[in-house]
């Protein structure tokens, strides 16, 4: 009887641990996502999507710098998402039992968790102090090589998930290989990469470090992408870091812009993953 | 060499397998099997778990070679060309010998598709005509009345008992002229199992058929003749009745009543 109430107090113990993480963790979530609403939400006016990043003292918006990010992002991804397919594809299929695989999967891994303000430096010696100015294709560039090795991973394991029996039907019926990628392959794992793509997407859009290095920032409207370029996390970053209070708002509302765009993402993706699954 | 089971030396056999040895990396699966598949009968392979029935099924259209490591050695001729020759055409062999999967494996493409995108490989079709195709091979498969009204619905959303079906007609689709079954009923209830097999026994009349299957009944059942395997052995081959009622090994009498297995 003993040995029975003493399991139970192990498990009140471990349940109330359990609880005790998960409200801890979620607290500060809730903290921060509070405070970023309530301070972001005051300077969020028509302003912000209208006008110029300001000087200080007078009024703006976060015009150029929104475009900036959506610019460098989309070009970041087109360049990134097919290149990465490539090499998920090759690590899933045609290399699946290679040793060269295991050394790229390797190195793919060390990519992924490479702390970005390295790949911003690596950018800037490789591109902007040949070319001697800073420029939005840097930017695009930086941005590029943090969304391929997500997308390898994403490739790779969407891959592997496509059941071999799919693979030998697809076999069975005389199908060369790039058929069976093309029209069986990719279509099963279809939701999963573009929930991958999503999720790079969500990650580079608040990358803060390798744009310093490479686009910098622009207080103007440019659509010049061999010219600084500004971005919304420089501009949070810099406004942030600035004394005057409009700006400090102006970073607050850029901000609350940037979570909420990669909050819908994430959604997005959940969505579109859970929709890949329950067939 | 061992010498090759004749039973009936008056079929003409479609597919003969001699003196094969298979290899999963250094471990040997399958030991000096010899065996015929006569033209449009149904040959059973029978035997415990891990006799290589299976692995002597995936050999027919070379289905190993996606994999690393595996390899096999002695002949298998297919209308007397060795198969196993390394220059041959693996994509064209199996369009040539098709196979049926133990769990139904349809396409993430609606149930039309799903046999069009075959047919399409190999044959330029007017729409009317694939869509003739289409119906034969549905109809071939007995699945026609069920699905003729959701063509275009994912083939995904069948039972597993008319995913098999559809899988059959994808493979008689494309006009093979082997067809292999693994275990084709071992996912599914024992109505589906009836139609399935009752789908073999009529496509046996247009195609030389090889089935593995763990139950008894069921080789007894579809098969004309079976071979019973065993660690790798082929231990007897013969007259599905014959074998059945008097099995001249002892090993394959205590298979079949069950006293080992």
């Amino acid at each position: 009887m003993s040995l029975y109430s003493s399991r139970r107090r192990t498990n009140a113990l471990a349940t109330t641990l359990c609880w005790t993480g998960t409200i801890f963790g979620l607290a500060w979530l809730v903290l921060i996502l509070g405070a970023l609403i309530y301070e972001g939400a005051r300077g969020l006016t028509p302003a912000v999507f209208t006008e110029m990043t300001p000087p200080p003292g007078s009024s703006g918006g976060l015009l150029n710098a929104i475009a900036g990010s959506l610019v460098m992002t989309v070009i970041g991804v087109l360049l990134g998402t097919p290149l990465g397919m490539l090499a998920g594809t090759f690590m899933a299929e045609y290399g699946r039992y290679s040793k060269l695989a295991t050394v790229v999967r390797f190195i793919n891994d060390i990519l992924l968790s490479a702390p970005s303000i390295v790949i911003g430096l690596f950018v800037y010696t490789v591109v902007v102090a040949r070319v001697g100015h800073f420029s939005g294709i840097a930017g695009a560039l930086a941005l590029a090589v943090l969304v391929v090795p997500v997308v390898v991973r994403t490739t790779e394991d969407m891959l592997l998930l496509v059941p071999s029996p799919l693979r030998e039907a697809a076999a069975a019926l005389g199908l060369p290989r790039s058929h069976m990628l093309m029209r069986v392959a990719y279509r099963a794992a279809k939701s999963g990469i573009v929930t991958g793509v999503l999720l790079a997407v969500a990650r580079v859009s608040g990358e803060t470090a390798p744009l310093l290095f490479t686009s910098l920032n622009n207080q103007f409207w440019s659509t010049d992408l061999n010219a600084p370029v500004s971005s919304l996390p420089v501009v949070i970053f810099q406004f942030a870091l600035s004394p005057y209070k409009d700006w400090q708002q102006l970073a607050w509302t850029g901000a609350l812009l940037v979570t909420v765009a990669v909050l819908l993402l994430s959604i997005t993706a959940r969505a579109l993953s859970s929709q890949g699954t329950q067939k | 060499m061992t010498a090759m089971p004749v039973v009936e030396a008056s079929i003409p056999t479609k597919v003969s397998v001699r003196d094969l040895d298979f290899y999963y990396g250094s471990s040997k699966a399958l030991k000096s099997i010899s065996l015929p598949l006569y033209t449009n009968k149904v040959t059973a392979f029978i035997g415990p778990s891990g006799c290589g029935k299976s692995t002597l099924l995936r050999i027919l259209n070379r289905m190993y070679d996606l994999y690393p490591r595996q390899r096999a050695e002695g002949e298998v001729l297919l209308d007397g060309e060795n198969i196993l020759d390394p220059s041959i055409d693996l994509n064209l062999l199996r369009s040539r010998v098709g196979m049926v999967f133990q769990k139904p494996t349809p396409f993430p493409m609606s149930i039309y598709d799903n046999i069009a995108f075959g047919i399409r490989l190999y044959e330029k079709l007017s729409r009317s005509e694939l869509d003739g195709r289409v119906e034969a091979a549905l109809r071939g498969a007995a699945l026609w009345d069920e699905v003729r009204d959701k063509l275009n619905s994912s083939g995904l959303g069948l039972s597993g008992g008319q995913q098999q079906r559809l899988c059959i007609a994808r493979t008689v689709a494309i006009q093979p002229e082997v067809i292999l079954f693994d275990e084709p009923c071992s996912a599914l209830d024992p109505i589906s199992t009836a139609k399935i097999e009752e789908l073999i026994d009529e496509l046996s009349e247009r195609y030389t058929i090889a089935i593995v299957t763990h139950n008894m009944q069921q080789a007894a059942r579809v098969s004309d003749y079976t071979a019973f395997m065993y660690l790798g052995d082929l231990v007897e081959f013969g007259e599905t009745n014959n074998l059945f009622t008097a099995p001249q090994n002892k090993k394959t009498q205590d298979y079949i009543t069950g006293r080992f297995g």
